[in-house]
């Protein structure tokens, strides 16, 4: 019984020591690596799929060892009855403590690489470009730092990192970019934020996740991502109008 | 004595019922109700989905729908088939008790739910029917046209419905054991129950006080929730998530109690690591799942620090949850397994519950979470881990006490075809529904015209809600056919160990166990499988 504790000790040790350099590594799957801007979307599919490998493998071994046992274990003839192991106090902690220490080192493994995307996601890059937005039922409503105003369609220039400053005039919504992987809610009486980093040229949706009333789902803007001297040339023209 | 425990006869004698099984009995009917109102609103979803643009409706019948739907299928059928129904035919017949430790108020309670669906139900025929989701965050709920004060009426008399259950379910656990049914041999399920009353304890009162706030600032005039006078909006949300988180745990602990009663039975074998399954896995969920509800709030500007905390304190409930799945697997593990349709339903509920628990984690990871929050992809999440999983336990209880319930057999062939209708229509739906949420489609939402390419992906979620809600039909006629023109059931057609079968009649007499008081020998043990090997 010493000897299995023993083992079961060093297991969980083993774990733990395994789980450090990882979490330590963590740093380079932030998404910083290919382009010098941090890039969310990128960790975020980095970190995807390394997630979704995770819980695939952990189901896939669950269920195999699940249906082996529902077909090696089917009852033979009747009156038929399980002779379930009687464990001794060592094999009950063992098989306590052994799941408790995978499944914690797991998940402090996913969570110390969600912390280093979090970080990504919430510290907005220092060259950005901030807009103003206020959600309204049902319109998006957006201000440039030059006092342009927009409803809906989004102008960005591409290649410079966005940072959005929300706040709303009625109602909870959320100012979601699925392209973009990110959303965060625009809300009364509270000032929320996020950013994005718009790498190419291109049309994007903009959608609200936060149910907001009737017309809830035609709460819709475009996202259009222009050539930086396009935008400005939009951008003055705008200004010229006011 | 044969004649008062004779299935329905007088109406009176159900009405002004204080025996627990007929109380639970009356529990079950009032959430098939809810269940069967509320699935039909999910399949007018569904068809409304179907294709792009208004199909069937208008968006504000169409929010209705949702709200309904929602609350129903949590406040009306999940946790009074697990807590009322299930807690009180089982729980005093697993301990050997005469009945409840207060029968009277174990009607009220009952009534009072009643009241609740009735409340509920009142929705359809009020004009402004509420139309701001289960959820009912202010300002919407407070701005809106639509009846708030049905809303917080239904969680509040359900909540004090659970409340008054709750104390009367504790207090039997406690005082009403029989003689040799000792803590350490109590039923798993009995277990579940303790603690999914514990937690209603705890935390409805939370509820109950944030929707009286709703209902305080949208007809008195106060301003909780308006921040234009100094109110938060973000105040609701915390409250109502403080409660909500753990009203899953409620629904989770007495569905993972039935599902390893049915194991333990249908594989003739000891459950696994039983003490490690109670203590680290019931518990373990009680005591963790109050501090993890700012998963709820992750897109709702909450400070940063609190996000990773909650995210580390979410991921860790995969300890408990993890602890209980190797506990049920575990349970099959050299057992003589044996495929009734409850086992079925068993079977079922593990792969569910699997998919439902590690898709889960996903939506823990605060960076990832900031894309799937609010969309199809958490719709499906819960679907799989509390609803579809809930459903089949509660479904697969139904079974497993078919025959003490009735005193009659349902056809098996007729529901095990049943089940599989139901278990393809599940899995064609949620987990499309996951790859649809995964593409972006936000919950709730009406109409998806500037999402056309997930159209077909909609069509199969729709053709899938057609076979679930056949595979309910043919449900409720296994039940219904089985109740009226059954053959008549054995005391013990399983041949489980539990007290509620080896002595009980089917169905159990006034007094449970025929007035004498029970003598277990002190080998006695509800899972005591596999002592004469054969």
């Amino acid at each position: 019984m010493r000897r299995r504790i023993r083992t079961a000790s060093t297991a969980l040790m083993t774990l733990f020591i395994l789980a450090v350099p990882v979490l330590a590594s963590s740093e380079h799957e932030s998404g910083y690596e290919k382009t010098g801007i941090a890039d969310p979307v990128e960790g975020w599919n980095h970190l995807w799929h390394e997630m979704l490998w995770d819980i695939t493998v952990m189901g896939v071994i669950f269920a195999l060892i699940t249906i082996y046992f529902m077909w090696r274990y089917r009852r033979r003839f009747p009156q038929q009855e399980g002779k379930q192991v009687k464990l001794t106090f060592a094999g009950m902690m063992l098989w306590a403590l052994l799941p408790a220490a995978i499944f914690m080192a797991d998940d402090l493994y996913l969570a110390g690489k969600t912390w280093a995307l979090y970080n990504t996601y919430r510290n907005v890059p220092e060259n950005s470009m901030e807009i103003k937005l206020e959600s309204a039922m049902w319109s998006w409503n957006f201000t440039y730092p030059n006092g342009v105003q927009a409803t809906n369609e989004l102008r960005v220039p591409v290649g410079k990192p966005i940072v959005m400053r929300m706040k709303s005039r009625d109602v909870i919504h959320s100012f979601y970019l699925p392209d973009f992987k990110v959303k965060e809610d625009s809300m009364p009486g509270r000032v929320t934020y996020l950013w994005f980093y718009p790498k190419e040229v291109g049309e994007h949706v903009i959608t609200c996740a936060e149910f907001c009333g009737v017309m809830h789902s035609n709460m819709r803007g475009t996202l259009i991502i222009m050539p930086v001297d396009e935008f400005n040339t939009w951008l003055e023209k705008e200004k010229a109008n006011i | 004595m044969s004649q008062s425990v004779s299935f329905g006869k007088n109406l009176s004698q159900w009405i002004f019922t204080t025996d627990h099984k007929r109380v639970g009995i009356l529990y079950l009917i009032g959430s098939l109700a809810a269940f069967a109102v509320a699935g039909l609103m999910a399949v007018l979803i569904r068809v409304e989905l179907s294709s792009i643009g208004p199909t069937i409706t208008n968006p504000q019948t169409y929010n209705v729908w949702l709200y309904f739907h929602g609350a129903a299928m949590i406040l009306g059928f999940q946790i009074p088939a697990l807590t009322g129904f299930l807690a009180n035919y089982l729980v005093p017949l697993m301990i050997g008790a005469k009945d409840v430790a207060f029968p009277r108020v174990n009607a009220l309670s009952l009534w009072l739910f009643w009241m609740g669906i009735i409340v509920a139900l009142l929705t359809f025929v009020v004009p402004n029917p509420p139309d701001f989701m289960w959820t009912a965050y202010p300002p919407y709920s407070i701005m809106s046209g639509g009846n708030t004060s049905f809303y917080t009426f239904t969680v509040l008399i359900m909540g004090f419905s659970s409340i008054v259950g709750g104390i009367n379910l504790i207090a039997t656990i406690i005082y009403m054991r029989a003689p040799g049914v000792t803590w350490a041999k109590l039923n798993i399920f009995v277990w579940a129950t303790m603690c999914a009353f514990i937690l209603q304890l705890i935390f409805v009162p939370v509820l109950g006080s944030a929707v009286t706030l709703l209902t305080l600032d949208k007809y008195l005039g106060t301003h909780f929730f308006d921040p234009a006078m100094g109110g938060d909006v973000l105040l609701y949300e915390n409250l109502f998530w403080f409660y909500s988180h753990p009203a899953v745990y409620v629904i989770l602990l007495p569905m993972m109690g039935i599902i390893y009663e049915i194991v333990a039975t249908f594989a003739k074998n000891r459950i696994f690591n039983k003490k490690v399954v109670v203590f680290g896995g019931f518990i373990g969920t009680t005591v963790l799942s109050g501090e993890v509800w700012v998963h709820h709030l992750f897109t709702s500007g909450m400070p940063n620090w609190i996000r990773l905390g909650m995210m580390v304190s979410t991921l860790l409930i995969s300890v408990p949850v993890g602890l209980m799945m190797i506990g049920l697997v575990g349970t099959l593990y050299r057992g003589a397994i044996q495929y009734k349709t409850p086992m079925l339903y068993a079977c079922g509920f593990i792969f569910l519950f699997l998919v439902g628990g590690l898709t889960g984690i996903p939506h823990a990871m605060a960076a990832l979470t900031l894309a799937l929050h609010d969309t199809h992809f958490v719709v499906a999440h819960f679907h799989y881990v509390i609803a579809v999983s809930g459903t089949f336990a509660v479904f697969g209880g139904v079974y497993y006490l078919f025959p003490k319930m009735t005193g009659k057999m349902y056809n098996e062939a007729l529901a095990k075809l049943a089940f599989f209708v139901l278990f393809i229509g599940v899995n064609v739906t949620f987990f499309t529904m996951f790859i649809v949420g995964l593409k972006g489609m936000p919950r709730r939402y009406f109409d998806y015209s500037h999402m056309p390419q997930l159209e077909h992906l909609h069509k199969i979620q729709t053709y899938g809600a057609f076979v679930i809600g056949l595979g309910a039909l043919l449900i409720l006629i296994t039940w219904l056919h089985g109740a009226f023109y059954g053959k008549k059931a054995p005391t013990n057609p399983w041949g489980s160990r539990s007290l509620e079968w080896t002595h009980t009649e089917s169905p159990p007499g006034p007094g449970n166990f025929g007035g004498k008081p029970l003598d277990l020998p002190e080998d006695w043990d509800p899972y005591g499988y596999g002592v004469n090997p054969d």
